[in-house]
């Protein structure tokens, strides 16, 4: 899965096949320009090497799913679109912004969601919940490590 | 934090690193989680960060989940497989996955889900096997999807972890359960037959959930199962139409229609399917439009009739905005054409191209409108002419890349349609004369190719030139010389040709003075390409016009010299299929040309047509001969074919092929010819002509109607005619438009037994053959380790079960396939040889004889090629003359067969006939790969009694080298009983392994079969004796060998070398080395002439290589071996082999 904005820039990868950095960079870029190439009215989707590609634009960013063959790409569309109402839930009307300047959350999301390439959750409560409450999780610690790290000092 | 990412200049970016690795350095964890952190970011943006590969494995073993997170971020971003310190890793992972904080677990499955490796697979395969029994649901989904992953890495673990896995489909959390159906649909999607069992259970889920995205997956995989078990078919039918009218949502409703079309069910399903597909394709959502195409498009696949009703809709669609749209369009216009339509939808296409903005989409309207027309070998076109105008119309696109694909096509009707030869020649005359048009823009340069054909056609159909000077001095223009330089060339050779039909033209004419004007022409114009920069065009031209100063001298001296340079163009190529070449197969000591059954001696042979010199004539046997054809049919046909060829003036060459005309002749022979009115004005450049075509066509097509009213009406008070017609049924179906021509397609030419191109072509990497696994076997206890057992020991430990096979895993299917195929095979050799055995039932001694394969022919498995043995035999003298016999006609398959590489498995077999018409028994030597000192021996016992025979032992007088294995406990005395009993006519297998110590000899073991006879008259005791041959050659496994690695074994001078040397052979070399690979089990490296280097290994690896020459009655074969005594052994087999050749 690729966000990528507008101008082009990569915002957030997500891959679920290996494959090396060359390789990655190459299907990026590519892919950022026939994705950026199409018109505005046209159809989400578009076949891609032996792969079928579905995207769709949320304001100024453009989310993006590689899947194979036998995969349905109405219920892909619906995954991106799941995706980015937790975004936007977690956020609080998301925009691009709050991906770059909190990546590593939007990633969290993500794997919260997806794991191996495969709906994990469907229900968007749980995904919020387990989020959260990991969240929770990292700001107990991180009292308790600021009070340790003023301690050092 | 990241101010830096707003404007990502490379000197900020080459200095943020530089900090980041000093804050790598320093022993706060929280500063190093911020820098691995920012490194992910980075990565993202395209920056190496492999460097920080051990730092990120330090954030990740972090105690405190915040960093932890953040590195195992870091982590499943830049790991990849080759990753090298990702195997540190595994403890730290194992750690984090028994951590009592779900998090840590829930952070770490996440992360190994995107950099498992094999390795990593394998170690923590059984962690997350206990974690799909987690308390909690949340670790539960995780660690099952993570399954997936792990099972494509590391394939074993299938079979152990499956049983969960199952359970997992019930498990009490949603979550958990869509996870569970996920990876089973996933795994069955790739190999179905494995989990057919699982169909009611999924059956019970479909029914009962209501998670769309759950449903989704389910469908899918009944879409994957149903094929294999069509009872399923019915049963889907309800669910699934309640679904389809009920759903709301789209992705369901479409999951369902293609599930559908996939699996092919009743026909009123599959127009609920199609009614629903045509609400996709007219709602105003685009996404849906182009879907409800994609789907369209596969039915017509199966189905085209049921999508040609929707032309309508689809011709609409061709107007869309969205290209993509329209492109899906294209696609399904490809199958929905007929006869009647055609012109018609090519006229709208045609409107296309010239609306179409944006090179790309007119380039694909053109490349669908080539592909339309030509498809199925031109079978929707009824005028030729209208095809070549639509193609000279085509020439006009600005920009196009496809100036060859249209090229070809003007090739290929003018060669192979020879009616329309005449109408092309004009055309691509003119086309030659306006070259500059075409070729004045370099831009324009695609289009050019066009004129590449069209040079080809004037010059090589010369003879319906009409005004060949203009033509030839448009291509003698010095405009010319500005394309590109294989089009120059082509336009230098056929120049000549056109020439030369001028130069004939005007001599029979008496027009001398016209006939040296024209070579003072060419004199003149020629030099401009003899100073051509491209080397082909500068030699031919050159070449040239050293002929034509030759032949000027010649006019001047008044002789006559056209007879003489037109003969250099004599004869006529026929087209040749593209993979013709690739697909003769090696013909090397094949005669082709003998017959290999009698020649039929019906009619046929009368109909040969005196050959043309490119003609294949090979390809008259392959399609020629069709079994079934009756008389009346080929007196049919003989009567069309002289009708066409009374008809057609052109007609100088053999017929085409029966088949083709098979397909031609409902519509054509009852129609007259109908004679074309050439009145169209053929020369106006720039005018679209085609559009007259299709007035033309349909003016002509209505006559063609009436006439043949006319002529049926008559048909009918002629009461039958003379002829044998199958023509009563007329309906006015499209069928019945003949085309405007006798049309003559030359179908093109294949050699004879060429081979498929398309061989089971299983990717071998695709990484999910490897779980084509059956899940339905009981679980062994070996397989939750590593440890490989073979079956073998198994087999014996518990003689007396129905000898369970246990094995390596993911060789099973392969192997019980195999089995399976050897003993259908073996029975009906059985059937062939009952014959013999019967012959035999009185001598009541036990005769070993060869079994021969005849049924590879049939069966080409290429994974298995059983090599058959030789056994010697004493008592054989009475059969030998039979022997040799089978043998040469054997040797003949095995040639052929030998051109496929060989396979490794390999196992030597013979066939031991007991007497006495009780048992048969077939046996199989096979060396055991995994263990360099056992072989397994395969027996089929077939009772041919009409007794019951029971209680049957085995018992073989163990040699010091060659030992039964025999249960512990048990003495060298104690035969092994056979695990079952045979009924009368029943045959079964069992097997025995040996153990050896060495195989460097060959081994004879005395043997004894005792049984229990049971009938109406009583029980008796009896036995049988028999003898195991075990040759040196049933140790060696036929092992392909390159070259090169050959080359190397011979140089490494570590082996031992010995000759042989038979006189008195006369077989061909290619026979002898078959022989030698199929007895003796060895495949050739490399063969040059008559003399072939061959390899093979021994089951404990020593390496054989061979150098076979064949002197002019004699064969020297000189072997190389790490062991002499086993080389010394093989020499003396082999030398016995070949000297009964």
């Amino acid at each position: 899965m690729l966000l990528f904005s507008r101008q082009g820039k990569l915002r957030l990868q997500k891959w679920y096949v290996p494959l090396s950095d060359k390789e990655k960079k190459k299907i990026t870029r590519e892919l950022v320009q026939t994705v950026l190439a199409r018109k505005p009215k046209m159809c989400s989707f578009l076949e891609w090497r032996d792969l079928k590609i579905v995207y769709k634009r949320y304001a100024s960013l453009y989310f993006c799913c590689a899947i194979e063959d036998q995969d349905n790409e109405l219920i892909t569309l619906e995954i991106i679109h799941r995706y980015v109402e937790l975004l936007d839930k977690y956020f609080g009307s998301v925009c691009e912004l709050d991906i770059i300047f909190n990546f590593e959350k939007a990633y969290f999301i993500l794997d919260e969601f997806l794991l191996g390439g495969e709906v994990q959750e469907t229900s968007k409560k749980n995904v919020l919940k387990a989020i959260e409450q990991a969240d929770l999780l990292q700001e107990s610690q991180n009292e308790d490590w600021g009070g340790l790290s003023e301690d050092i000092l | 934090k990241f101010l830096f990412v707003c404007f990502p200049q490379a000197k900020y970016i080459s200095q943020c690193i530089d900090e980041i690795k000093q804050e790598l350095k320093q022993d706060n964890i929280a500063v190093k989680a911020n820098a691995v952190c920012k490194l992910t970011y980075l990565q993202m943006l395209g920056y190496d960060i492999s460097w920080a590969a051990f730092n990120i494995i330090e954030v990740m073993s972090a105690s405190k989940f915040t960093f932890k997170r953040i590195g195992y971020l870091a982590a499943s971003q830049c790991f990849h497989e080759g990753t090298d310190v990702i195997m540190l890793t595994t403890n730290q992972i194992r750690k984090d996955l028994s951590s009592p904080n779900q998090y840590d677990t829930g952070v770490a499955l996440t992360g190994l889900s995107c950099f498992v490796t094999p390795d990593l697979a394998r170690d923590l395969a059984n962690d997350i096997m206990t974690l799909m029994s987690h308390t909690k649901p949340y670790i539960r989904k995780k660690a099952v999807l993570i399954m997936y992953k792990v099972f494509l890495k590391y394939p074993e673990s299938l079979r152990p972890a499956f049983p969960r896995l199952k359970e997992k489909l019930e498990d009490p959390d949603p979550g958990v359960q869509s996870a569970a159906v996920n990876v089973i649909c996933e795994l069955a999607r790739r190999n179905p037959k494995n989990y057919l069992s699982l169909a009611p259970l999924f059956f019970k889920l479909m029914t009962s959930s209501t998670n769309n995205w759950v449903l989704i997956k389910i469908i899918k995989l009944f879409g994957a199962l149903t094929p294999l078990e069509p009872r399923l078919g019915k049963k889907l039918i309800e669910p699934l139409t309640n679904l389809i009218h009920s759903t709301s949502a789209m992705s369901l409703l479409y999951e369902c229609v293609n599930t559908v079309i996939a699996v092919s069910m009743t026909w009123s399903f599959f127009q609920l399917c199609v009614q629903k597909l045509r609400i996709l394709i007219e709602d105003s959502d685009q996404n849906l439009k182009y879907l409800g195409l994609l789907a369209m498009s596969k039915i017509l696949k199966t189905h085209p009739k049921s999508v040609q009703s929707h032309k309508d809709l689809i011709l609409q669609c061709l107007d869309d905005k969205d290209e993509s749209i329209r492109l899906r369009a294209l696609d399904l216009l490809y199958g929905m054409v007929s006869k009647k339509n055609l012109m018609e939808i090519v006229k709208k296409l045609m409107i296309h191209v010239d609306k179409a903005e944006g090179t790309t989409y007119r380039d694909e309207l053109l490349t669908k409108i080539i592909d339309i027309c030509s498809q199925s070998n031109y079978q929707y076109i009824t005028n030729f002419e209208w095809y070549i105008s639509i193609l000279v119309e085509l020439t006009r696109l600005e920009g196009t890349r496809h100036g060859h694909l249209i090229a070809a096509q003007m090739l290929d009707v003018a060669i192979r349609v020879k009616a329309i030869r005449k109408f092309a020649v004009s055309q691509m005359a003119m086309l030659l004369d306006n070259a500059h048009l075409i070729a004045s823009n370099t831009q324009r340069n695609g289009i050019c190719e066009v004129l590449y054909a069209a040079a080809w056609i004037c010059g090589e159909f010369s003879e319906h030139l009409e005004e060949a000077n203009q033509t030839l001095e448009a291509m003698l223009r010095p405009k010319v010389t500005t394309l590109p330089g294989h089009i120059q060339a082509v336009y230098v050779q056929n120049m000549v040709k056109l020439y030369a039909s001028i130069l004939q033209q005007k001599e029979q004419s008496g027009e001398k003075e016209a006939a040296q004007e024209i070579t003072q022409l060419m004199i003149e114009r020629l030099p401009q390409f003899v100073q051509s920069a491209d080397l082909e065009v500068q030699e031919r031209a050159s070449c040239i016009l050293q002929l034509i100063k030759y032949i000027q001298k010649l006019q001047i001296k008044e002789v006559p010299v056209a007879e003489e340079v037109i003969a250099l163009f004599a004869g006529e190529l026929n087209p040749v299929a593209p993979k013709a070449q690739k697909k003769v197969p090696v013909p090397e000591g094949l005669d082709l040309d003998a017959w290999i059954n009698e020649p039929p001696s019906d009619s046929e042979s009368e109909d040969e047509k005196p050959k043309t010199i490119f003609h294949d004539e090979e390809q008259r046997h392959s399609r020629h001969r069709q079994p079934e054809i009756d008389e009346e049919e080929l007196a049919r046909r003989r009567e069309a074919r002289k009708q066409e060829q009374a008809n057609n003036p052109f007609y100088i060459k053999s017929s085409p092929s029966p088949q083709k005309r098979y397909q031609d002749t409902p519509g054509v022979e009852h129609i007259p010819v109908v004679q074309i009115d050439l009145s169209v004005p053929l020369k106006v450049p720039g005018m679209p002509m085609s559009d007259q075509y299709v007035k033309l066509e349909e003016e002509r097509r209505h006559k063609q109607k009436l006439e043949k009213d006319k002529k049926k009406k008559k048909q009918k008070k002629e009461k039958r005619g003379k002829h044998h017609r199958h023509n009563s049924l007329h309906t006015e179906s499209e069928e019945d438009i003949a085309p405007a021509h006798h049309v003559d397609i030359i179908t093109e030419e294949m050699p004879e037994n060429a081979l498929p191109s398309d061989e089971d072509d299983k990717d071998p990497n695709d990484p999910y053959k490897a779980l084509d696994i059956d899940l339905d076997k009981p679980l062994a206890d070996s397989e939750k380790l590593p440890v490989q057992r073979h079956r073998n020991v198994e087999t014996l430990k518990s003689p007396d079960s129905e000898a369970p096979l246990v094995e390596k895993k993911s060789k099973k299917p392969k192997k019980k396939e195999k089995k399976h195929k050897e003993k259908e095979r073996d029975k009906g050799k059985k059937k062939e040889k009952e014959k013999k055995v019967i012959e035999e039932e009185e001598e009541k001694k036990v005769i070993l004889q060869d079994l021969h394969y005849k049924s590879s022919k049939h069966k080409k498995k290429k994974h298995k090629k059983e090599k058959e043995e030789k056994s010697k035999d004493k008592k054989k003298s009475k059969k030998k003359s039979h022997h040799s016999e089978e043998e040469t006609t054997e040797s003949v398959q095995n040639g052929t067969l030998d051109d496929e590489p060989l396979p490794v498995s390999s196992c030597a077999l013979a066939a031991l006939a007991l007497g006495e018409g009780r048992s048969q028994t077939t046996y199989d030597i096979q060396g055991n790969l995994q263990n360099d000192s056992q072989v397994t021996v395969s027996v089929i016992f077939e009772n041919k009694s009409t007794s019951f025979l029971k209680s049957m032992e085995l018992n073989v007088l163990d040699s010091l080298n060659t030992k039964m294995l025999r249960p512990e406990g048990s003495s060298v005395h104690d035969g092994i009983p056979v695990p079952f009993q045979l009924p009368p006519g029943i045959s079964n297998e069992a097997q025995f392994v040996f153990t050896l110590q060495s195989i460097v000899m060959a081994q004879k073991l005395k043997g004894t079969l005792s049984f229990i006879v049971k009938n109406d008259e009583g029980s008796t005791h009896e036995k049988l004796d028999f003898k195991l041959h075990f040759s040196c050659a049933s140790y060696l496994i036929t092992t392909p060998c390159y070259s090169d690695a050959f080359a190397k074994l011979l140089e490494s001078g570590d082996l031992h070398m010995s000759s042989i040397k038979v006189d008195g052979i006369s077989i061909s070399f290619q026979h002898l080395l078959a022989k030698i690979c199929f007895h003796h089990h060895f495949s050739v490296v490399e063969r040059v002439d008559s003399c072939a280097s061959m390899y093979s290994r021994s089951i404990q690896g020593h390496h054989v290589c061979l150098l076979v020459k064949k002197g002019e009655n004699s064969v020297s074969i000189d072997g190389k071996c790490n062991d002499s005594t086993l080389l010394s052994n093989l020499l003396d087999e082999m030398k016995e082999t070949l000297s009964k050749c």
